[in-house]
């Protein structure tokens, strides 16, 4: 009885680290290295894969980042956002949208000097929330915020 | 080649405010064309600015930046004449450089 349920269990966790090299396995480590900086990040298609390619495993909410956009976006197209944080010693802010086909949309860098606010216009396919990822002092940060669309940015 | 970039940089108070728009179709390679087939990717995945040749922002992109892509940022120890350079590269390996001075 024992036996059969410590196989069992062997069983499940060799299929889990099967899945884990499935997961690694759609980008290959050529691919990554061929590739500068986070290109492999921007190939995933959730946020919580996506976040993972990029170090960051759970990223605790903070309220010193800021997203500021209108929550109603007529236009999906073109949706302005700017992104400010108050973290001491910021040193990126990554802008992911759960909806897009790949959430992963800009990954701003920022060296000492520049301050951490940045703000660019992106496209949104349909009402979805918006995640602000902020690396601090080697430390992640995340923000979320919901814009809802009124005409999808990905049509045509 | 693509038509240069309209860079706006003012100095106040010892920070300065960049203002960039580029001019770049984003095609994101999900939308079809007339006949139905897919339009392949074609978007600005890196671009750098410098301020006498220190980075003072880098961002890398994909295809959810919207069309002629807009960016805002501020930042410290930059004064008025000094030029400020910002580099786009795409998907395709096509790049542009465009320098302005700060006002």
């Amino acid at each position: 009885m024992k036996q059969s349920r410590r196989r069992a269990l062997k069983a499940g966790g060799g299929a889990g680290v099967l899945a884990l090299l499935c997961a690694a396995g759609v980008v290959s480590p050529g691919d990554v290295l061929a590739q500068s900086g986070n290109q492999a990040a921007f190939a995933m298609k959730t946020v919580r894969e996506a976040m993972r390619a990029l170090g960051a495993q759970a990223p605790a909410v903070s309220a010193a980042i800021q997203i500021k956009a209108s929550e109603i976006a007529e236009n999906g197209a073109v949706v302005p956002i700017s992104i400010e944080s108050k973290l001491p010693g910021t040193e990126s802010i990554t802008l992911l949208i759960e909806k897009n086909p790949n959430p992963l949309a800009a990954s701003f860098t920022i060296p000492a000097g520049t301050e951490p606010n940045v703000s660019t216009r992106v496209k949104i396919g349909e009402s979805s929330d918006v995640y602000a990822l902020v690396k601090a002092e080697g430390k992640f940060y995340m923000a979320k915020k919901e814009i809802k669309i009124t005409l999808g940015g990905c049509g045509g | 080649m693509a038509d240069p970039m309209r860079i706006r940089v003012a100095a106040r108070d010892g920070v300065v405010n960049v203002k960039i728009l580029m001019s770049h179709e984003m095609e994101t390679g999900q939308r079809k064309d007339g006949a139905g087939k897919l339009v392949s990717a074609h978007y600005i995945s890196k671009v750098t600015a410098t301020h006498k040749g220190q980075t003072v922002l880098s961002a890398e992109w994909g295809p959810a930046v919207a069309k002629n892509p807009f960016l805002e940022f501020n930042f410290k120890g930059g004064q008025k004449g000094d030029k400020i350079a910002v580099t786009w590269e795409d998907n395709k390996g096509e790049s542009r450089t465009d320098e302005t001075t700060i006002n």
